[in-house]
């Protein structure tokens, strides 16, 4: 009897203190960043463009990355989104076809593990097909790709969760399929939906690996689809590997600005999920 | 009656307008769905188009298994890269695995609702983390940890090593992880850990004995998400773990896993033949096995809330 609550205390400890270990992880992470981040946080870090010599300590700004990165997510949002939110529709189970419904969700899945870099190795292919040199466009359609699976996940999940007693009212009063989805399943899922999205440009926006060959990168703000842009973690990335401490410093205040962005829309994605699920019919 | 028909002619008109958007929308739902799929297709067959022109120079053994990289000399052996992904990855789960399914118990079996739920919250945030965060941070306080740890033995290290790219790696799938395996304990459902209890089983032994049992099949899917996860991590990995295309020989030597590969040498894709054509056949092999892990994965995951739904 003994040793059986002696199992239990013990495993409760290593449990306790491994919990214990990753918040500490995380939490040094967030405050790692913080602190090394604020030192070299300053307004015109955030306000200018590179200048001469920036790379070597003197003055400037990450502008062209913030601007840079604002650009690229609102034509991928919006590109991903005309992409997702059809799928995510199309896949109600209204719709006949429950075999290829379950293969595209199988295909999103697969979709939705393959590691950035594929991507970005593959859009890198097809735009030395296409003739297009590193550019916002590339980036853009780079980061469509990436966003689609999670995007259309997340929204299948959503639209899955409205009632299906709720959508045969709405036949019983003569409505059609597309009517249905429209007035009841879009109104329903919609903060599924919001927070799909948002999710979506949480992992965009951090990522590096897709944009490094297709979008490039640049001090200046880009002024046409076809010009190379910068971005966030590309400047975090290419400033921590220079030797000079001033830049390493900055790299750290660049990361603090991109890890307060994603946090700020990670947290706004939850709240949305939980306000609105208030007025949701379950 | 003929005048009759005339009469109802705009609401068929309505109707009609009705069942063309009907229709429309249909077709375009069913044209969405079938570029998604053409889509996977298409990124395979591209990098699959890609990869033949190193066949014919090198065979497809002498690819996955020789140790020699010399891009100039046209010998493109990718076994130290495939070595170095297999083991940082390794690392990675062996550290990353015990302390998720600890946590995973904890939360799931042992705390109430409010906190599994504010926990999850917060590290659902943090799974969404840049990598370039974690590699970062990982520059700053791993690199310097583990050099030290190579002091303390004996062993001449800079820090960047197989063990820093390990341990980053680790840190960063832990709550990518432990938020789908929760999700899985939490399918199960109350009833069978309560005839536990009822057979006189203390928490932990109901958790060992049922709980898992059950679970199995779930938390494998979440670990091979995991693995998949972390084998095709790109950024954080190439920041700290040394890059030097040799077969690591302990845990302190540098390695280079294949996404690094791609990432550090695309610059010079255009200038050395055939180089471009050996990145995509690295490229295509972590697609094939991340793919092959997701699928599995799915299938697992699916069963799983079949028979619990059932």
């Amino acid at each position: 009897m003994n040793s059986r609550k002696l199992e239990e205390t013990l495993f409760k400890i290593f449990m306790m203190a491994s919990l214990f270990l990753v918040f500490l992880a995380l939490a040094g992470i967030v405050l790692v960043v913080a602190m090394k981040g604020l030192s070299a946080l300053n307004l015109s870090m955030i306000m200018e463009t590179p200048k001469g010599g920036y790379y070597l300590g003197k003055e400037g700004g990450i502008a062209n990355a913030i601007i840079g990165s604002l650009y690229l997510m609102t034509g991928a949002t919006l590109l991903s989104l005309m992409i997702s939110l059809p799928v995510a529709l199309a896949l109600q189970k209204e719709y006949p076809g429950k075999r290829f419904c379950d293969l595209t969700r199988l295909v999103l899945d697969i979709l939705w593990g393959t590691p950035s870099i594929v991507y970005g190795a593959f859009g890198f292919v097809m735009m030395v097909y296409l003739g297009l040199r590193a550019s916002l466009l590339g980036g853009i359609m780079v980061l469509t790709l990436l966003m689609i699976p999670i995007m259309s996940r997340a929204m299948d999940e959503a639209v899955r969760m409205v009632p299906f007693e709720l959508k045969e009212m709405s036949y019983a009063l003569g409505a059609t399929r597309f009517e249905t989805t429209i007035a009841v399943v879009l109104r329903q899922a919609l903060p599924g939906i919001c927070t799909g999205v948002i999710l979506a440009i949480g992992r965009g926006i951090g990522d590096a690996a897709s944009i490094l060959f297709t979008a490039g990168y640049t001090d200046d703000i880009p002024t046409s689809l076809l010009d190379p842009v910068a971005s966030l973690p590309l400047a975090v990335f290419f400033q921590a590997g220079t030797p000079v401490p001033e830049v390493q410093a900055r790299a750290f205040a660049s990361a603090l600005i991109l890890l307060l962005i994603v946090l700020v829309i990670n947290i706004i994605a939850r709240l949305l999920g939980w306000r609105f699920s208030k007025n949701i019919v379950r | 009656m003929e005048s009759r028909r005339r009469h109802a002619f705009p609401v068929n008109n309505l109707l009609r307008k009705r069942q063309i958007k009907e229709l429309l929308a249909l077709v375009s739902g069913r044209a969405v769905l079938i570029f998604i799929n053409a889509l996977v297709l298409f990124i395979f067959c591209g990098l699959l188009l890609k990869t033949f022109p190193i066949l014919n120079v090198v065979s497809f053994s002498d690819l996955l298994f020789s140790s020699s990289w010399y891009p100039m000399k046209k010998e493109f052996g990718l076994f130290p890269f495939l070595i170095s992904t297999l083991a940082v990855t390794g690392l990675a789960m062996a550290i990353a695995v015990p302390v998720c399914l600890l946590c995973t118990i904890y939360l799931s079996e042992y705390t109430g609702k409010r906190f599994r739920e504010a926990a999850r919250l917060v590290i659902d945030i943090l799974a969404g983390i840049p990598s370039v965060i974690y590699g970062l941070c990982g520059v700053l306080v791993i690199v310097p940890f583990v050099a030290r740890l190579g002091e303390m033995v004996d062993i001449s290290t800079t820090g960047y090593s197989l063990l820093a790219g390990g341990l980053v790696l680790a840190v960063m799938v832990i709550p990518f992880i432990i938020s789908i395996s929760v999700d899985v304990l939490r399918m199960i459902p109350d009833p069978v850990r309560e005839s536990a209890f009822a057979l006189g089983a203390t928490r932990w032994e109901t958790v060992k004995y049922v709980v898992l049992k059950k679970a199995r099949r779930g938390l494998l899917a979440a670990v091979v998400l995991g693995f998949a996860r972390a084998f095709g991590e790109t950024m954080a990995v190439l920041m700290v773990v040394g890059n030097v295309a040799q077969v690591p020989s302990s845990i302190f030597d540098p390695a280079y896993p294949l996404p690094a590969l791609i990432a550090n040498n695309y610059g010079e894709v255009m200038s050395i033949p055939l180089y471009d054509s050996a990145l995509m056949s690295a490229a295509l092999i972590l697609m094939l096995v991340v793919a092959a892990f997701s699928f599995s994965a799915h299938y697992a995951l699916l069963r799983i809330g079949e028979t619990l739904d059932g």
